[in-house]
């Protein structure tokens, strides 16, 4: 089966002319999770927003679904990749929680009733059916990153990139995210510090250092490697 | 917080919370208008003002006391003035003051506690307010508690930090500093929503979300809102 | 400065509404010309951050401190479109939410702070240059507009203010000017040691004096319709001294002569509308002077529109 993400070369330059990614080679095949671990600064989440297009590359190649991802067609791609960020304040920014897992639906050009029933599927995907009426502001945060990733689950995407989706989650939270996260058929990468998360959900792992990719392998021998463990 | 608290009367049930918005808002508007073109001396216009108000508080079963004695904060200020206008002679004029103020403030509290901002946009939008004002307030709304909570931070970490007696000079400047630091983080959650926008494949244009459709009970609330004042206004 | 509802009287708060009206129609397609829909999301953050921003306090005296009021803030950080569009928002959320300044006072509360207050911050600093000179007087400006103005409005509804109480409000007026003043060039240049080379210069024909010269304009003509509504009498003396007064009231009573409605021809009357022409006259005078000033150049926003937060990690 070919890859749902294939990058290579992957490079990428500030306007002042540091890299701050140094030839990514990275693929994800169907139905994988994969973590990213690195140090603060090491180019995680600068390469995670190649992955839908949000940044464009120096030089290099990223294809998602077999598509190369280009201007022209960012609508498929990003309902193809899901991105959930790590501040789940800028990522849900509609009055309402419904009203902003319809967003990315209606974007997608469905009618307002097609979008309100995606919507509220994935509120009872991630469980916060309850909460469709009520403003994220009162929400706690572990309900913040469930109502994120719905908005994203609503758009029926094939991978879920999730960048630190355990910042501000107490433990119920995390393992609840979790339960979630391994229900779901989709290809998942995800940027984390948290280990034993990492250990739960991903069967690899992929080793960031000054942007370039370090390491590659299981993830238990990556976190062995790199001692990357608190201890 | 006032807001929040305003937001959990706006979730009570009741058959005032349950008309559209446009009814309330129309209503509104209309009570404060009578009022305001209400000379200030006119007993009866005002009693019969304050009971609607009144029953239409108590129906919202929104509590009494406490939406009226949030409705009083704005006499401190008017007092002022009114003392000035009452010393001068003009009594109907300082009396106006007080009056008219103290029931705008009750009507303004009154339509937030029964209805969400979200639709009360909506129906301001649907009378004809520009689109792009009602984003920008929606966006304001929903962002203003974030970093008011954030502010609220800055302001007790330089508490704990300050000494009795602190140098006025650079205290100021910590408190530029502290603005400056809150409005690089403003405009990088800005950014930050911006991407989120982007992901999700924003098109350009907000998708507009319809209201419902007006019902017999709604233009009973509205008959029975207004007519009342403004019988006693004009007769 | 957030006038409240029942302080000013019916002609005012109606014609204030009814200019406002268009007004904010006119601000909403001049700011939707410059900002694209998805730089809202941002005007949105930026407003909230204006109300946060007032609950930080700068100490100025031993036991007395100010906050920032942030329309001069706003027009440096967003250009002064947008800015106005900002504190339109602002000002309806402080009505409607927190019952701060009138609902049916929102039209006067709006051409006071959201267009006079933010273009009396564009106009001196687009003519300083965006130096320190020209913030200070640009947030000064704003504040001591938007107080004038209120004041103005006060004075031609009739409530009566003792001189001494005008003068000592429009004294508390100047002393929050020149705080507004500080705080604003000490944000941003805060600002600018955090990011530098955020601040751009509005590009243009730039001079001291001509900003001095502007500014000065300002003053007199908001010092000049407050003067008048406190003692418009004295306006008609003048006008009689001048010898105008003969044909002013002729022209004024054929005017009116064909409508018989009762109390037009009281003095009140005359003096609420010669207040309010003289505040559709800065108006316009302000409309004038912004169009002037925008000729050679667009006005541009002073910061960069996006890609501040793309050094992540």
């Amino acid at each position: 089966m070919s890859p749902v993400i294939d990058v290579t070369g992957l490079t990428y330059r500030y306007e002042d002319g540091t890299e701050a990614l140094r030839g990514i080679d990275f693929h994800l095949d169907p139905g994988e999770c994969v973590a990213v671990l690195g140090a603060n600064g090491s180019g995680k989440t600068t390469f995670v927003l190649h992955l839908n297009g949000l940044l464009t590359a120096s030089s290099g190649a990223v294809t998602v679904c077999g598509m190369d991802v280009t201007k022209s067609n960012l609508p498929e791609i990003r309902q193809r990749v899901g991105l959930v960020f790590q501040d789940s304040d800028a990522q849900l920014f509609m009055p309402t929680v419904i009203e902003d897992v319809m967003f990315g639906p209606l974007n997608q050009g469905l009618s307002q009733t097609e979008a309100q029933r995606r919507a509220l599927l994935a509120l009872e995907q991630t469980g916060i059916a309850k909460l469709a009426q009520k403003a994220p502001y009162h929400l706690s945060s572990g309900e913040k990153r469930r109502a994120a990733l719905a908005g994203i689950l609503a758009m029926d995407p094939e991978v879920l990139v999730l960048d630190e989706p355990t910042t501000f989650l107490d433990p119920p939270g995390q393992r609840d995210l979790r339960d979630l996260l391994k229900a779901l058929p989709q290809a998942k990468l995800i940027v984390t510090h948290d280990i034993p998360f990492a250990r739960a959900l991903a069967s690899r792992a992929v080793f960031f250092d000054s942007g370039q990719v370090a390491a590659e392998g299981p993830v238990e021998e990556i976190i062995h490697r790199f001692d990357w463990e608190f201890r | 917080m006032h807001h929040v608290i305003l937001e959990r009367w706006s979730r009570i049930d009741s058959p005032i919370h349950r008309r559209d918005a446009r009814i309330k808002l129309f209503a509104s508007l209309v009570f404060l208008v009578v009022v305001a073109t209400t000379p200030p001396l006119a007993w009866r216009c005002f009693a019969v003002y304050s009971i609607t108000l009144l029953i239409a508080t108590l129906i919202a079963r929104l509590p009494a006391t406490e939406l009226l004695s949030r409705a009083a904060l704005v006499l401190p200020f008017c007092a002022v003035f009114g003392a000035t206008t009452w010393w001068i002679g003009d009594h109907a004029r300082a009396i106006g003051l007080v009056e008219k103020a103290f029931l705008s403030a009750w009507t303004a509290l009154w339509l937030a506690g029964t209805t969400a901002l979200p639709r009360l946009l909506k129906a301001a939008e649907w009378f004809g307010v520009p689109r792009l004002l009602i984003l920008v307030i929606q966006f304001l709304y929903r962002y203003l508690f974030v970093l008011s909570g954030q502010a609220q931070h800055m302001r007790l970490a330089a508490a704990c930090r300050a000494g009795a007696v602190g140098a006025s000079r650079a205290l100021f400047r910590a408190a530029a500093g502290a603005l400056a630091v809150l409005f690089a983080r403003s405009y990088q959650r800005a950014d930050g929503i911006h991407r989120a926008m982007q992901s999700r494949g924003f098109t350009g244009a907000f998708p507009a979300v319809a209201l419902g459709r007006l019902n017999f009970a709604d233009a009973a609330f509205l008959t029975l809102a207004v007519v009342p004042i403004v019988t006693v206004r004009f007769l | 400065m957030h006038i409240p509802d029942g302080f000013l009287s019916t002609p005012a708060w109606v014609a204030l509404d009814a200019a406002a009206i268009p007004a904010i129609g006119w601000i909403t397609r001049r700011a939707q010309s410059e900002v694209e829909e998805s730089r809202i999301p941002l005007l949105g953050v930026m407003g909230a951050f204006v109300f946060a921003a007032q609950m930080i306090n700068f100490p100025v005296a031993p036991g007395t401190s100010n906050h920032l009021v942030g329309g001069a803030l706003l027009a440096y950080a967003l250009g002064p479109w947008a800015a106005s569009l900002v504190m339109v928002a602002i000002l309806a959320i402080q009505a409607f939410v927190f019952q701060d300044g009138g609902i049916m006072a929102l039209g006067a509360n709006t051409i006071n702070m959201a267009l006079a207050g933010v273009w009396a911050a564009w106009i001196p600093y687009k003519r300083f240059g965006a130096s320190r000179a020209g913030i200070f007087v640009g947030a000064s400006l704003s504040v001591m507009v938007s107080g004038c103005l209120a004041l103005t409005e006060l004075l031609i509804s009739g409530v009566p203010l003792p001189a001494a109480l005008v003068g000592m409000t429009t004294g508390v007026f100047c002393v929050s000017a020149i705080i507004e003043g500080a705080i604003t060039v000490a944000v941003l240049q805060a600002i600018e040691r955090i990011n530098p080379g955020w601040v751009r210069r509005p590009s243009g024909d730039r001079s001291r004096v001509k900003g001095l010269l502007v500014s000065a304009a300002i003053i007199l003509a908001v010092f000049g319709v407050l003067i008048a509504s406190a003692a418009p009498d004295g306006l008609e003396r003048l006008a009689e001294r001048a010898g105008i007064a003969q044909q002013a009231t002729t022209v004024y009573k054929t005017a009116l002569a064909d409508y018989e409605i009762t109390g037009l021809n009281s003095p009140w009357l005359r003096k609420a509308t010669a207040g309010i022409a003289g505040l559709a006259g800065i108006y316009v005078a302000c409309l004038v002077l912004g169009a002037f000033i925008r000729r050679p150049s667009r006005v541009e926003s002073p910061f960069p529109s996006a890609a501040i937060g793309e050094r992540a990690t």
